[in-house]
């Protein structure tokens, strides 16, 4: 063996040495969740803690499930997930194609106004949005959860800088044809941000899943909320009982982990490709 | 009049539009949903919230005019002060991992190194975890009395604290979990970032005589370094508005280290929903608004010292 070949070898069981500890640190509290999950309190209060149940106690799922709707907590989430997600590939996608491939007077201004909305803390903006969802009557809805996020800014520069990363001669080409813009939108430009259009249904659906202050403002009953904020209120019920808790926040993230696992190539390229271009 | 019933009027006038005309109107037509959805759910918020901050906001909603009474009061509030510099040092913590991130990204970027896909998946599993979950799941391993952490520390003769009660630890354990939340988003960024190194660089260096290290800093670090500028800004954005994971971890309003985690926005929650003082709430987003906007204007003023572009 050369002496180069004894170096990269070496670095390359160091480099996993660091990894390894790194993905513990990531994963060992996920495993203690799920073992939690099945404990019963007494042992979940152990000192020193036990590594396994004596018995499963598949009841704290029970529990889970006789507590909160998580039927309908799970349909709601995923209703507002996909809506928010649709819509705003839609319409961050016609609103980013224009401001990329289409001229008209004040589109800079227009463009400028967007990126600073970007720095505006999305606390700022519940109560207003609380007020225009009250007076459309949507209050304690699932569309009204949904509307406000249907559209982003971010998603617009997102797409934006997508679409001014194509060659100008494209839609030429397509104009001479006599295609109209939105014809070419649909059928030249869009196959070709394919990548963006992956990264941004991959941030909006996360962010949706995840959102806990506007649901819990907008929803008042229970089997309209969502699981971010269901999964909070089963924390003020069950303060101390663990093993319930565990099953819980098991049972609410279940569904996102395997679709990511499912996906990972996808998942990861999306959120790379977001911060390239942004 | 419809180009139906008078077709030479139609053709008239679209020759009058031209090209360009009809250009505009496309694009006026294609953002009109964004920026209608926007206008009415981010702009006119926006405005509404500041006229807000400048009236006072009665017990059945009506507002009054008030002038800057709101920010003189924000001023002389200690609540503010002490949140304000919550946030300040939670945002400091967070930024320790980012070097953490790139040196990880670094290591996963070996051309020869087995398993990176698997480490990715791991690294990012706490990325695709609702910070509910995220949350509740420290709460109990950061338990003082059973929690994983204090029985793993004791293992090697540490009395751990209870970290989340405790107003000399709370801050630093949950900007920990903020850590550890968002490394595997970081480590993708900056993987993403390294990769549009070319391997001829390395290689150059390497026929120098440089060692890792001397790499690392010479070359990687410069080339890399917009991807470092960009994940500094979302970082700190995003920090400057921490929410959730205080809120979620701290549980109760009773909870005695609560002075010492509570961020502006947990400040501006209990203010505007819980002691429903709209216009003083609204007053605080306004102030951290500007915060964030100093803060993003002074780190893209900066970048132009140590970020290096092609």
């Amino acid at each position: 063996m050369s002496s180069r070949a004894m170096t990269t070898r070496r670095a390359s069981i160091g480099s996993h040495a660091v990894l390894a500890v790194g993905a513990l640190v990531m994963v060992v509290p996920f495993i203690w969740q799920i073992i939690t999950s099945l404990k019963t309190i007494g042992e979940s209060t152990q000192v020193p803690p036990g590594l396994w149940p004596a018995h499963p106690q598949w009841s704290n799922f029970d529990q889970v499930f006789t507590d909160l709707p998580f039927g309908s907590m799970f349909l709601n989430t995923a209703l507002v997930a996909v809506g928010r997600t649709v819509a705003q590939l839609l319409f961050c996608s016609l609103a980013g194609y224009a401001f990329a491939r289409l001229r008209f007077p004040g589109r800079n201004i227009i463009f400028a106004v967007f990126l600073a909305l970007l720095m505006v803390p999305s606390y700022l903006l519940i109560i207003p949005q609380y007020q225009v969802i009250q007076s459309i009557g949507w209050l304690n809805t699932v569309q009204g959860i949904m509307l406000p996020g249907m559209f982003s800014a971010f998603g617009t520069f997102l797409l934006r800088q997508f679409f001014a990363g194509l060659p100008p001669s494209l839609d030429e080409a397509a104009r001479i044809d006599g295609a109209n813009p939105l014809r070419i939108w649909w059928s030249v430009m869009l196959p070709l941000v394919r990548p963006g259009l992956a990264a941004l249904a991959v941030l909006t659906f996360l962010w949706s899943w995840n959102d806990l202050l506007w649901p819990l403002v907008v929803i008042t009953s229970p089997d309209k909320m969502t699981l971010s904020p269901g999964l909070a209120s089963l924390q003020s019920q069950f303060t101390t009982n663990y093993p319930v808790l565990m099953a819980g926040a098991l049972v609410a993230t279940v569904p996102v982990i395997a679709v990511f696992i499912v996906l990972q190539r996808q998942f990861i390229e999306g959120v790379a490709a977001a911060g390239n271009k942004g | 009049m419809s180009t139906e019933t008078n077709p030479t009027g139609g053709t008239k006038r679209r020759r009058r539009l031209g090209i360009r005309g009809r250009e505009a109107l496309w694009g006026y037509g294609l953002i009109a949903p964004t920026a209608l959805g926007l206008g009415v759910f981010y702009v006119w918020p926006v405005i509404q919230t500041l006229y807000v901050s400048f009236n006072s906001w009665g017990p059945f909603g009506g507002l009054k005019w008030l002038g800057l009474d709101n920010y003189r009061e924000l001023f002389k509030d200690e609540a503010v002060g002490r949140s304000l510099l919550n946030s300040a040092l939670y945002t400091l913590m967070v930024l320790i991992g980012i070097p953490v991130a790139l040196v990880l990204a670094n290591l996963l970027n070996r051309r020869l190194l087995r398993g990176k896909s698997f480490y990715r998946v791991l690294y990012f599993l706490p990325v695709v975890t609702m910070p509910t979950a995220v949350a509740m799941i420290w709460r109990w391993l950061l338990n003082g009395d059973f929690g994983l952490v204090n029985y793993l520390l004791g293992k090697v003769g540490i009395h751990g604290a209870n970290w989340l009660s405790d107003p000399n630890t709370a801050l630093i354990a949950i900007a920990a979990v903020g850590i550890w939340a968002s490394l595997g988003y970081n480590i993708i960024l900056f993987v993403a970032g390294l990769q549009s190194v070319p391997d001829q660089l390395y290689e150059a260096a390497e026929l120098d005589g440089a060692g890792p290290v001397t790499v690392f800093f010479k070359v990687t670090l410069p080339l890399v370094s917009p991807t470092v500028f960009f994940v500094a800004v979302i970082t700190v954005i995003n920090a400057l508005q921490v929410f959730d994971l205080i809120y979620l971890m701290m549980s109760t309003s009773a909870n005695p280290a609560l002075p010492a985690t509570r961020s502006i926005v947990y400040l501006f929650y209990q203010r505007a929903f819980m002691e429903n003082d709209r216009s003083y709430g609204a007053a605080i987003a306004f102030l951290l608004m500007i915060i964030i906007v100093i803060c993003t204007a002074v780190q893209f003023r900066l970048q132009k010292r140590w970020v290096h572009y092609e």
